[in-house]
């Protein structure tokens, strides 16, 4: 509560057009931040002004538009990296959080023999599951997974038991999609590096709600996607540590990612552009790097403590109704609220919930074996950001209880 | 079939008479229509939607050409099981043809709310799994030298 003053959570909203809307005659209530956030006046009008007045490719032209599209775009990589505690050469721009992963399971997969161990967790995004079993399949590698404890966290003495030398990477989400889980990210650096293996994290659903400093995490990569934290589709980041990235392979061959080409052979630029082959997302560049400005003003702690603070708040409002029961961990935890409501499958629910202009996400958000383990189809799942309020979880609330009513539970 | 309105579900108060196809819904769901299975069916097929998990398994009893007995089971939202209780209640007596020719529109009709465009895949299942299951096994008595109407599929839905 004492952070809802300092945030001025209202004004906030009104930095989002999109957010003043009415969805079938009420006011629009969004809450699948987890699925992508919504985009503030200034991303959009940023890359807007791109398309405007300086509309160039990158790297190329010797002109001034050109050069105004070059500064920007590197400009981008300097603010994600100065936003992650990361240096400029080792921010690639990448589609997302899933094209991140794909570059990782190639270029390191090139380095790994059969039999060698890939480790992950029981609650991965299929981002984090299908291109390491893909790569596997490929080269005979096994795949192990960590399980979660009762009460949904990562269980850590699992993590000792089956990390061993034999391990090379283990890759883990940061911040679960799903349950909310904040997987312990420094413990299990610690635990990869003392075996040997590289550690990778999807942090797809921390980099929008909590302060990160890769160094601090101490990660080899760190993957995340701009749509999530306010910036543009089509964008992401992979982060890699120098020595690591200059000793990988390139994942996309073609312009921009080489120093010289012979008709024989060629030779790779410098980082990070050894990795952004083609030409790459100049306008989503410009919007991420507004996102982040953004995100810089709001001050990713107070975005931390106020989200906080409203999911404890939804947490203990859901878990109060009846016939709900609330996924995932208690106490600290990620922003995401995974439900099930008795006799009401979560297609329904979200279709009841959208007329009362409610946004919610119904389904196994791309964790099929992690609902296979729950015992369950999918859930009901609630993501929250620093625009939504008290009084959009008391609407939810009022709302699951009216389809409640419609259903007969 | 007719265009779907991504806005059309949900954008209005329900009319009266789509209250009471509302209802219908609800009670098909919460007591379906001929569930169950058929050991011995003529067609046994399964389909599902992976993006939302429901599933569907029929299995239909053909004699000369004519249903003559159809039971499912099924898991998944309201709309996807209610649809396929409400086509079971078609199918009896019908004949291939017959059922080859029931269109999403029919289906559409039997549920009589609006149903928008993220919730058809979900209304169309029903119907998909029937023709599916049909087209199967049409083209398997097709290639095969037997007679369409001696295959029989065991119980685990493997062709013996
Ligand atoms: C934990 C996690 N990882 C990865 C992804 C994939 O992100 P994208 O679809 O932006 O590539 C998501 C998005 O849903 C996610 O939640």
């Amino acid at each position: 509560m004492i952070f809802q003053q300092t945030l001025h959570v209202e004004q906030l909203k009104s930095d989002f057009p999109i957010l003043a809307q009415q969805v079938h005659g009420k006011p629009l209530v969004y809450l699948d931040n987890g699925a992508t956030t919504q985009k503030p006046r200034r991303v959009i009008e940023a890359m807007n002004t791109y398309y405007h007045e300086y509309n160039a490719n990158v790297h190329r032209g010797l002109y001034n538009l050109s050069a105004q599209a070059t500064h920007a775009y590197e400009e981008s990589h300097r603010k994600v990296a100065e936003f992650i505690g990361a240096s400029f050469e080792e921010v690639i721009f990448t589609k997302g959080t899933t094209e991140s992963l794909n570059l990782l399971a190639y270029s390191l997969g090139n380095t790994l023999q059969p039999g060698d161990e890939i480790v992950l967790t029981q609650l991965e995004h299929h981002s984090n599951i299908v291109p390491w079993q893909q790569l596997a399949k490929r080269k005979g590698l096994v795949l192990k997974y960590i399980k979660l404890t009762p009460d949904f966290h990562i269980d850590l003495a699992h993590a000792r038991e089956i990390v061993t030398p034999r391990t090379k990477i283990v890759s883990v989400a940061h911040a679960s999609n799903v349950l909310g889980t904040i997987a312990p990210v420094k413990e299990l650096a610690r635990i990869a590096h003392d075996n040997g293996a590289l550690f990778i994290v999807d942090g797809a659903q921390s980099v929008p709600h909590m302060p990160i400093n890769v160094r601090e995490i101490d990660c080899d990569f760190f993957a995340f996607s701009g749509h999530k934290m306010y910036g543009p589709t089509g964008i992401g980041v992979l982060y890699g540590k120098r020595h690591l990235l200059e000793r990988m392979d390139p994942f996309l061959f073609g312009g921009d990612m080489i120093r010289e080409v012979h008709f024989t052979h060629s030779t790779w630029n410098d980082l990070p552009w050894k990795f952004e082959a083609g030409t790459p997302n100049i306008a989503e560049a410009v919007g991420l790097a507004a996102a982040i400005d953004y995100l810089t003003g709001v001050g990713m702690r107070h975005v931390q403590e106020y989200e906080a603070d409203l999911t404890a708040y939804a947490h203990q409002k859901l878990s109060s109704l009846k016939g709900i029961t609330v996924l995932g961990p208690k106490g600290a935890r990620g922003s995401v609220l995974s439900f099930t409501i008795d006799g009401i499958h979560p297609h329904d629910a979200s279709t009841l919930l959208d007329r009362e202009g409610i946004a919610v996400r119904g389904g196994h958000h791309c964790a099929m074996p992690l609902m296979g383990l729950l015992g369950i189809t999918g859930t009901v799942r609630a993501s929250l950001s620093f625009y939504n309020t008290h009084e959009d979880i008391d609407k939810l609330a009022a709302a699951i209880i009216k389809a409640q009513e419609v259903f007969g539970v | 079939m007719t265009i779907i309105d991504p806005m059309q579900i949900g954008d209005r108060e329900l009319t009266e008479e789509e209250e009471i196809y509302k209802e219908n819904i609800l009670d098909h769901y919460k007591h379906p229509r001929n569930t169950g299975t058929l050991p011995e069916c003529t067609v046994h097929h399964h389909e599902h939607n992976p993006l939302c998990g429901d599933r569907i398994e029929i299995f239909l009893t053909f004699t000369d050409e004519t249903c003559t007995d159809a039971k499912f089971v099924g898991q998944g939202c309201a709309i996807s099981q209610a649809s396929m209780s409400m086509l079971s209640e078609q199918l009896k007596g019908k004949t291939v043809d017959d059922i080859k020719r029931i269109t999403s529109d029919d289906i559409l009709s039997l549920l009589g709310i609006p149903v928008g465009i993220v919730r058809i895949k979900c209304a169309l299942l029903s119907l998909k799994t029937v023709h599916v299951g049909i087209s199967h096994w049409e083209n398997f008595t097709n290639s095969a030298t037997t007679s369409p109407h001696s295959v029989k599929f065991t119980e685990t839905g493997e062709l013996p």
